[in-house]
């Protein structure tokens, strides 16, 4: 892989994300797969927390831009069928997870890169959930395969595509069918035309460079390979720099943006994602990727991360900035038992011939 | 003799982990996979460990043929 796309990748997502916040955003904000999700599962009305519904661009973007550049270098591909019930419960336990910690692990380098050293809990949570997914992956775990579709089936696969579409017009023309919140994080954002301009380049670069959060962390324990590695090193230097400039940057553990001390729920809920996205095959981010490029699998794990989002509102499950409740820790605590149940119980040996290899 | 894996359709990093495992007892290996990631991600490792890569795109399916140099 080459170093201009490795450089190219990670400066879009590090200053892009910084500019966003300078634009609007809430700190720390710019890009975030969990929170943005959130919070357009809130302007469609799937939870109530009235503070956190605004249909964000930069998550629509980076579908449409996966899409775009996928129909363009042939790398659109309609398939799916590897078990996406199981897929929509990894990504509702996804969402949890993160939702605890207060962001994917994306956000996660882009809090550390902000100087919020809660990101370092939850990150050191997210390796070791990685680990945790690996050790099923090691013993046999295949959710069994997809299969490519063909002729009238292919529709199923622009459905991601057309439902950012129909949420970027919604968004734009402040129809009535999304909530808006009237304050709060969710009345906190950029102008639209910035926050798709930033979503379609992070969607075009992830698509490009395959960019994953989880896959980096795997790929490097399973054979040492740096190259997604070298991608966060950047964003996170590029973000770093940006929030210097900016005079974003404030070290701590106290005080920051949409974020919590607790340190043990930082690191749990971060590591049940790690899980998640190991046994879902890619991280938050890469789900919604892989859902712009036709992968329908990708696309029930991300309407399983908008029902998670719901559930966790829903029974104020969520962090916040004063921490995770009583409930919000049961949550966590049951989705890793979820997840842990599908590693041990999805194992090859289990799965039809015709299905697994 | 040649040892060949369809991984055609299984999630990342399986067709990877696969791959590695089989190399482990064969030196000479066909692996068909249909994923552009897993393709990039088992010629890189392959060519890492000083492995011959061939690979080939038929339709959507890419045939990647690994030999001992």
């Amino acid at each position: 892989m080459n170093l201009g796309l490795i450089l190219l990748t990670g400066i879009i997502f590090g200053v892009g994300a910084v500019l966003l916040v300078k634009f609007g955003n809430p700190g720390n904000y710019g890009y975030c797969a969990a929170c943005q999700l959130r919070d357009i599962a809130g302007a469609v009305g799937i939870h109530k927390a009235a503070t956190l519904q605004y249909a964000r661009p930069e998550i629509l973007g980076w579908v449409l831009g996966a899409f775009g550049l996928a129909k363009m270098n042939g790398e659109f591909r309609p398939r799916g069928g590897s078990n996406p019930a199981i897929r929509f419960v990894l990504g509702a336990t996804m969402m949890i997870g993160a939702l605890a910690f207060l962001g994917c692990p994306l956000r996660g380098i882009l809090r550390l890169a902000g100087g919020d050293l809660n990101g370092l809990t939850g990150l050191a949570g997210f390796v070791a959930g990685i680990g945790a997914g690996l050790f099923y992956l090691k013993i046999g775990y295949n959710l069994g395969r997809s299969h490519s579709y063909s002729g009238g089936a292919n529709v199923t696969s622009y459905l991601p595509a057309a439902a950012a579409f129909i949420l970027l017009v919604a968004v734009s023309t402040n129809s009535a069918f999304l909530n808006f919140s009237a304050k709060g994080p969710g009345s906190m954002h950029a102008p639209i035309i910035i926050s798709l301009v930033a979503g379609l380049a992070g969607g075009m670069a992830a698509q490009r460079s395959r960019m994953c959060l989880s896959g980096g962390v795997r790929d490097y324990i399973l054979v040492k390979d740096t190259y997604l590695l070298k991608i966060y090193g950047t964003m996170f230097a590029a973000a770093l720099l940006a929030n210097l400039y900016f005079g974003f940057f404030k070290l701590g553990f106290t005080a920051q943006p949409l974020a919590h001390t607790m340190h043990i729920w930082n690191f749990l809920g971060l590591f049940l994602t790690g899980i998640a996205a190991t046994l879902a095959g890619g991280c938050p981010l890469r789900q919604l990727i892989m859902s712009g490029e036709g992968n329908t699998d990708a696309m029930f794990c991300v309407l399983g991360m908008l029902v998670g989002a719901g559930i966790s509102h829903g029974l104020n499950a969520a962090g916040s900035p004063a921490g995770v409740s009583a409930v919000g820790q049961i949550a966590v605590i049951v989705g890793i038992i979820i997840t842990t149940g599908i590693g041990f119980a999805f194992q090859e040996k289990s799965v039809s011939p015709s299905e697994g290899v | 003799m040649e040892k060949m894996l369809d991984l055609r359709g299984l999630s990342c990093p399986i067709p990877l982990i696969k791959t590695r495992d089989a190399l482990n007892s064969s030196d000479n290996l066909k692996v068909i996979v249909d994923e552009p990631p897993a393709k990039e991600n088992i010629i890189k490792f392959a060519k890492s460990h000083n492995y011959k890569v061939q690979c080939n795109a038929d339709g959507s399916d890419f045939t990647i043929v690994i030999s001992k140099v």
